[in-house]
């Protein structure tokens, strides 16, 4: 494993997350001028931003303290709205898992929802690749996306100005989540999970502390398996 | 106004909670075999998850308080398919994008 391979996949990282820059931006800004509007100091703002690191998890923290919802229930809706987290964690566990300790650890920290999609989608379609090797694209994955993350929150705070709603950059989230996710449907088990997934996450919209995710995302996974399952059987038989 | 005491409680405690939710699996499984099953399941997280956290959004968005609209639709749809033609990250964002602004001028 040389430093050369590793330093290869970290231009590859930051080269392969750098749509989410347009994403981050406005998501970042805008939770440091909604922050600082709560009155929030920029001390504050900033290390909410750096502590949870988390976007949807942070706007949803902050609504409910604004509405002197109890503590524990914050942070119970806010952890709820991460849970997606813990599977982010487990479906990378299989590629880095045997990376040194600190090195996971780190990795835990910036597991997004950017990095982690731009991540798993290179170590499926490239099984081959070492684990330093994915360590290194994982950090270059990052690389365009959490320090954004931390300087636009600081931007929001301190100029105080929204991108105008206009510009209609809300979509951005969307547009690059599935732009990232499309080329990773290979099979039909993919696509039937992402069906069953879209399905009960449209069904379960209702559901409170974003728990309506973690159901669809859950039922997605066992769709996805269950139609690999068959798949393999029906291959097996004559 | 939010207090402070319960503004760093809600940070500290917000951050070390993410951060386990994040470091329960690859932290403390790290290294050892996971059962085949499991695997399976695993296999499919990010097409099941990322869809269903995006779907909500496309169907009801945010910034049409939650009316269906249609640019956003139809960007949605180009993307998804753009990307499943090509498997071009860049190709399908600039598409969707596309779609999105010429819509909403057209329509606006």
């Amino acid at each position: 494993m040389t430093t050369t391979t590793r330093k290869s996949r970290y231009r590859q990282g930051i080269l392969d997350a750098s749509p989410f820059i347009l994403v981050i931006i406005p998501f970042a800004t805008l939770f440091g001028v909604l922050a600082t509007e709560a009155g929030l100091n920029v001390v504050e703002t900033m290390a909410f931003s750096v502590v949870v690191i988390a976007g949807a998890a942070q706007f949803t923290a902050l609504q409910l303290m604004q509405e002197n919802v109890p503590t524990a229930i914050v942070l119970v809706s806010a952890l709820a709205v991460n849970l997606r987290m813990a599977m982010y964690s487990a479906s990378l566990t299989p590629y880095i898992g045997a990376a040194p300790l600190w090195q996971r650890a780190i990795c835990a920290y910036v597991t997004v929802d950017q990095s982690y999609v731009v991540g798993v989608s290179k170590f499926e379609r490239e099984p081959d690749m070492t684990v330093p090797e994915r360590v290194a694209y994982f950090m270059g994955a990052v690389t365009p996306i959490v320090p954004l993350w931390y300087g636009f929150t600081l931007v929001g705070a301190l100029v105080g100005t929204r991108i105008p709603e206009s510009w209609a950059l809300d979509f951005a989230i969307p547009i690059a989540f599935l732009a990232m996710i499309a080329p990773m449907f290979r099979t039909a088990a993919h696509v039937i999970a992402a069906l069953v997934a879209v399905i009960v996450s449209l069904l379960a919209a209702g559901i409170p502390y974003s728990l309506g995710l973690i159901i669809a995302g859950l039922a997605g996974m066992m769709a996805g398996a269950q139609t690999e399952l068959w798949l393999e059987r029906r291959k097996v038989k004559p | 106004m939010i207090e402070t005491g319960t503004l760093w409680t809600v940070i500290i405690v917000l951050g070390l909670g993410s951060f386990g939710l994040r470091f329960v699996f690859t932290g403390l499984v790290g290294n050892r075999a996971m059962p085949d099953w499991l695997l399976r399941h695993l296999r499919y997280t990010a097409v099941a998850i990322l869809p269903a956290l995006v779907a909500p959004q496309v169907v009801w968005p945010v910034a049409t308080d939650g009316v269906f609209d249609i640019p956003r639709a139809a960007a949605a749809v180009v993307t998804m398919t753009v990307g499943l033609i090509t498997k071009n990250v860049l190709i399908a964002v600039l598409s969707g994008a596309v779609t999105l602004y010429g819509l909403l001028y057209l329509l606006g």
